[in-house]
Formats: structure tokens, C-alpha cells, sequence
């Protein structure tokens, strides 16, 4: 029988913390910006089908970067957990700080966990509040630390240089469409340099949680022809759907 | 909260299994507790509890209306005066429900959740079908309620975006479920409410006579059958009416449906037993 390698905890944790940020890094970057109606999601995604950005509860949105069926596993978890907490309670009861911390408990104890790999995921938890000053967006990482972010934070990809951007270009208080923008613009940078690449709507995946929609449910998707107006800038595009609520596309949510 | 089983924090395994879309499942295996039909009441007694009455829904051209009484009785009291029991279901359809109202309350929640859930986890909306099937099971799921007193019958009424109308359901107290066609009507006023719109219902309504209709419909049935309320000028009481449209689900305003009922009482004054349809 061979005698196992001693490996020091701070070793160990090292390796498992490059392992993760080595499979997040792979992906492609998330961001997401407050604006003067909420906040808003811009993620590139060419799929349809698979998103990176979804609904969890009435104020309550889910960004994720990394391992598809990973963080779509904890997606999941996360619905149950908000419907399971509105349902026992009450729907003001369920929380974006509440949530953090059930995933901040998952993804740690996996992290230290010696029998499972880590989660190779970085999740953003965020809740969009009765005013700006509310709004409150959670960065997670795979070893189950929470992050309060204020304004804008990037994950996955090139997130330093496109934070950097970021922080340089964000106000307080912008538009849907100058945060679309700015978020865009980070997004289409070439960290080393180069001229920046162009995106299309095809490329993007967009949605919002917007506390002015009068609906319990604040989440939007922002898709096809509304998407490419707010694109090219049209400040029209803000308001679509808002006078017919109900009527919004089917596959909105 | 009920995350913590492993003195962790951690999410229990039942959170992160895939598979399932649908909440009742996931309450089943996780919280059966929570379940309406969890708690099973001991053999052979009755409960008395507030039930709810007349339901009334009719299809109309481009869509469906939906509307009750405000009544809950309890044996010969009047146990509410203004319990409401058209409730939307999603953004497309609504569920309106007669029996025993704590039930059915809590039964309206969870199927509200269940659409919402499938709706959010799926990234799509189910079918009307599969809406209306997802009822049938929870009611089925409180048939040993049902045969101790505690039944509860909804309609279930929707725009169906595929096909481009307004479609009903009717459910018996075993989930048995049938589509009508044009109109129909549940609770203990029902058979005059089905009475009085079969004489007043044609094809080819528009919205605001399918409302006329409908609150018609509970005024008759408020007339004949004691348990149904009947619109109330002193309290400013008056039936839900809600409509469901290509636009999705609206609940008419106060002023919307007093404009419609003072209409209707006013007629009667005169006309006491309503419109008349011809003889022949």
C-alpha cells in the first residue's frame, strides 16, 4: 500500500481556488450595471436556449458564468428555495441576501468538501429595490464568498480589464440605453489593445429588473427588435411593452 | 430555514436534483406537509367552513370573462361578505373557485406557483392544456378532503395563444375535468346561472356584453339560490369580473363593474326577473 502524499491545507485550497477561476476564466463575461430603473444584465451568449441570465422571484435575478450544468443546478436550487420561502411565508419575505447566503453555504461547503471537485462557477445574485439606494447586486465565487458589489460588476472572462472599463465609464443614475451601452462597449473591448469587436443582438443576451414595471414580477428579458433599437440607441425602446404589460411576448419570462 | 439539514447551510440534495419542473413534485417529495391535500382529517368527521359559491365564466369574441359573487356561507350564516374568488392565474388564464374557501385559497397560491415555477425553470409557459391538467391533479389530490365536506370546484378559464381564443373549464370534485363551449357555471347558484345564460348567451359577444352577461348570470343566481351574494348598492359590494385577452388578464375596475351592475339593477327594477328571451 503507498503512503499518500502530504499536502498542506493552504496547498490544497490553492489548487482547488486556481482550478475553479482557471475553468471561469474560459467562459465568456457577464456584466451587470445598476441604471436609473434598476438593473440591468447584459451577457454574450449566442445561444437561445441555454441562458446565463434568469428570473428567480419577483425582485430577484440570477446571472452566472462558467460550468453550464453547474450553475444551472444551482439555478434551479435557487427557484425552489425563493418559491419554497414565498410559499412557507410570504413573497416580500424572499431575499437576494437570503439566497446569497444558501448559495455563499453551497458553494463553500463543496469548495472544502474533499470528496467533490469545486463548483467551476462565479454567480451573481441580484435584487432590484423600491429606489436606487436598494438595489442590491451579490458577487459569489466558487469557494462560497459573498461579495456586495455597488453600482456594476463583472464576471467570467477578462473581468478585470472590462471592470476597469467599467468603472471609468458607469454613472449613477444612467438610462437603460447609456447602460446598455456601457455594457456593450465593455464587453466588445480587446483587452490587448486591438480595435473593438462589434456585437449584435444575436450575440447578447439582455434582460432587467425593472421597479417600474407594475407587475409582481420586475424581470424582463429584453429580446429580438426591442434589443436592436436599444442598441442603436433608441430611447424609444425604453418604454416598449409597458402600456400593454400583459401582453408581453409569451416567452418573456 | 428548511436549506439547513446537515447543520451546513447548504441546499439538501432534493434543491439541486434536475428533473422536475413542477413545485407540487417538489413539495411531494421535500415538504409534503405543505400540501393542501397533506394533512388528512380523522375518519368519519365534518368540518364546517366558509364556503365560497357561484362561479361564472362565457367565452366571447376574442377572449373570456370570468366572474363570481363576494358570498361565503357557513351552514345558514353568511360567513364573508366580500371573500374574493376569481383569481388570476398567470398572465393568460384564471382560476375562480366554489367550496370550502381556505382550501381553495391555498389551492389557488399553489397553482399560481406551479405555473409560475414551470414558467421560470422551463423558460417557457405550459400549454392551456397542461395548465388546466396541472389543476385536475391537485384537486384529485383533495378528493379525502372532498368526501369529508371540504370540496373544492373551480373554473378554470384562458386565453389559449395557439389556437386564439378564450377556452373554459369546468372540474367536478374528483378533477374530472370538460371543456365547455361558450359558457359555464359552478357553486350552489349554478343551475340558475347556467339557466339564465343559456337563454342570454349567443356566439359572437363582444366583451362588455359578455360582462353584462356574466354579472346577469350571478344576479340570477343570487335571486334563487341563498348562498349566492347578490350585488350589494348599500356596501358597494359587487361581483370580480376579470377578462382574459390576446392582452393577457385584467380585472375590471370598481368603476368598471359598478357602471355594469347599476345598469342591470336599474333595468330590474322594472323588469324584475330580467331580460326576456323570445318564445320561440
Amino acid at each position: 500500500m503507498s503512503t499518500p502524499f502530504y499536502v498542506s491545507p493552504q496547498q490544497a485550497m490553492a489548487d482547488r481556488a486556481e482550478y475553479a477561476r482557471k475553468g471561469i476564466a474560459r467562459g465568456r463575461s457577464v456584466v451587470v450595471l445598476t441604471y436609473a430603473e434598476g438593473i440591468v444584465f447584459v451577457a454574450e451568449n449566442t445561444s437561445r436556449a441555454l441562458h446565463k441570465v434568469s428570473e428567480i422571484y419577483d425582485k430577484i435575478a440570477f446571472a452566472a458564468v462558467g460550468r453550464y450544468n453547474e450553475f444551472e443546478n444551482l439555478r434551479i436550487g435557487g427557484v425552489r428555495y425563493a418559491d419554497l420561502r414565498g410559499y412557507s411565508y410570504d413573497r416580500a419575505d424572499v431575499t437576494a441576501r437570503g439566497l446569497a447566503n444558501v448559495y455563499a453555504q453551497t458553494l463553500g461547503t463543496i469548495f472544502s468538501s474533499v470528496g467533490e471537485k469545486p463548483y467551476e462557477v462565479e454567480l451573481i445574485v441580484a435584487e432590484v429595490g423600491k429606489t436606487a439606494d436598494n438595489d442590491q447586486i451579490y458577487r459569489l465565487t466558487p469557494d462560497g464568498s459573498v461579495v456586495d458589489e455597488k453600482n456594476y460588476v463583472v464576471v467570467g472572462g477578462n473581468a478585470d480589464s472590462i471592470g476597469n472599463y467599467l468603472g471609468q465609464r458607469h454613472r449613477v443614475g444612467m438610462s437603460l440605453t447609456e447602460a446598455v451601452k456601457v455594457a456593450v462597449d465593455s464587453l466588445a473591448r480587446d483587452p490587448n489593445g486591438g480595435s473593438p469587436r462589434s456585437l449584435t443582438p444575436e450575440q447578447l443576451e439582455v434582460a432587467v429588473l425593472d421597479r417600474q414595471r407594475f407587475q409582481q414580477r420586475k424581470f424582463k428579458r429584453i429580446l429580438g427588435n426591442q434589443l436592436g433599437r436599444l442598441l442603436d440607441g433608441d430611447q424609444s425602446a425604453e418604454a416598449d411593452d409597458d402600456e400593454k404589460p400583459a401582453a408581453a411576448t409569451p416567452s418573456d419570462e | 430555514m428548511e436549506a439547513n439539514t446537515r447543520g451546513t447551510g447548504r441546499l439538501p440534495a432534493a434543491f439541486l436534483t434536475p428533473g422536475s419542473s413542477s413545485f407540487l413534485d417538489f413539495l411531494a417529495e421535500h415538504k409534503p406537509e405543505l400540501l393542501p391535500g397533506g394533512r388528512g382529517l380523522p375518519e368519519g368527521s365534518v368540518v364546517e367552513a366558509p364556503h365560497g359559491t357561484t362561479i361564472v365564466a362565457a367565452v366571447f369574441d376574442g377572449g373570456v370573462v370570468i366572474a363570481g359573487d363576494r358570498r361565503a356561507t357557513m351552514g345558514n350564516v353568511i360567513a364573508q361578505r366580500d371573500i374574493e374568488k376569481v383569481f388570476p392565474a398567470d398572465e393568460y388564464s384564471a382560476v375562480g373557485i366554489a367550496g370550502t374557501a381556505g382550501l381553495a385559497v391555498e389551492m389557488v397560491r399553489l397553482f399560481q406557483l406551479e405555473l409560475e415555477h414551470y414558467e421560470k425553470i422551463e423558460g417557457a409557459t405550459l400549454s392551456l392544456e397542461g395548465k388546466a391538467n396541472r389543476l385536475t391533479t391537485m384537486i384529485r389530490g383533495n378528493l379525502g378532503m372532498a368526501m369529508q365536506g371540504l370540496a373544492v370546484v373551480p373554473i378554470f378559464a384562458g386565453y389559449d395563444l395557439d389556437r386564439g381564443r378564450g377556452r373554459i373549464f369546468n372540474y367536478d370534485v374528483t378533477g374530472g375535468r370538460s371543456e365547455e363551449r361558450g359558457f359555464a357555471a359552478t357553486g350552489s347558484g349554478s343551475v340558475f346561472a347556467r339557466g339564465s345564460m343559456k337563454k342570454l348567451y349567443r356566439d359572437g359577444l363582444t366583451a362588455d356584453q359578455a360582462v353584462t352577461l356574466v354579472v346577469q348570470a350571478l344576479y340570477d343566481a343570487a335571486d334563487d339560490d341563498s348562498a349566492t351574494g347578490g350585488p350589494d348598492l348599500a356596501r358597494k359590494i359587487f361581483p370580480i369580473v376579470s377578462l382574459i385577452t390576446e392582452d393577457g388578464f385584467r380585472r375590471l375596475t370598481e368603476a368598471e363593474v359598478t357602471e355594469v351592475v347599476v345598469a342591470i339593477t336599474d333595468e330590474r327594477l322594472t323588469h324584475p326577473n330580467g331580460p326576456q328571451a323570445p318564445l320561440i
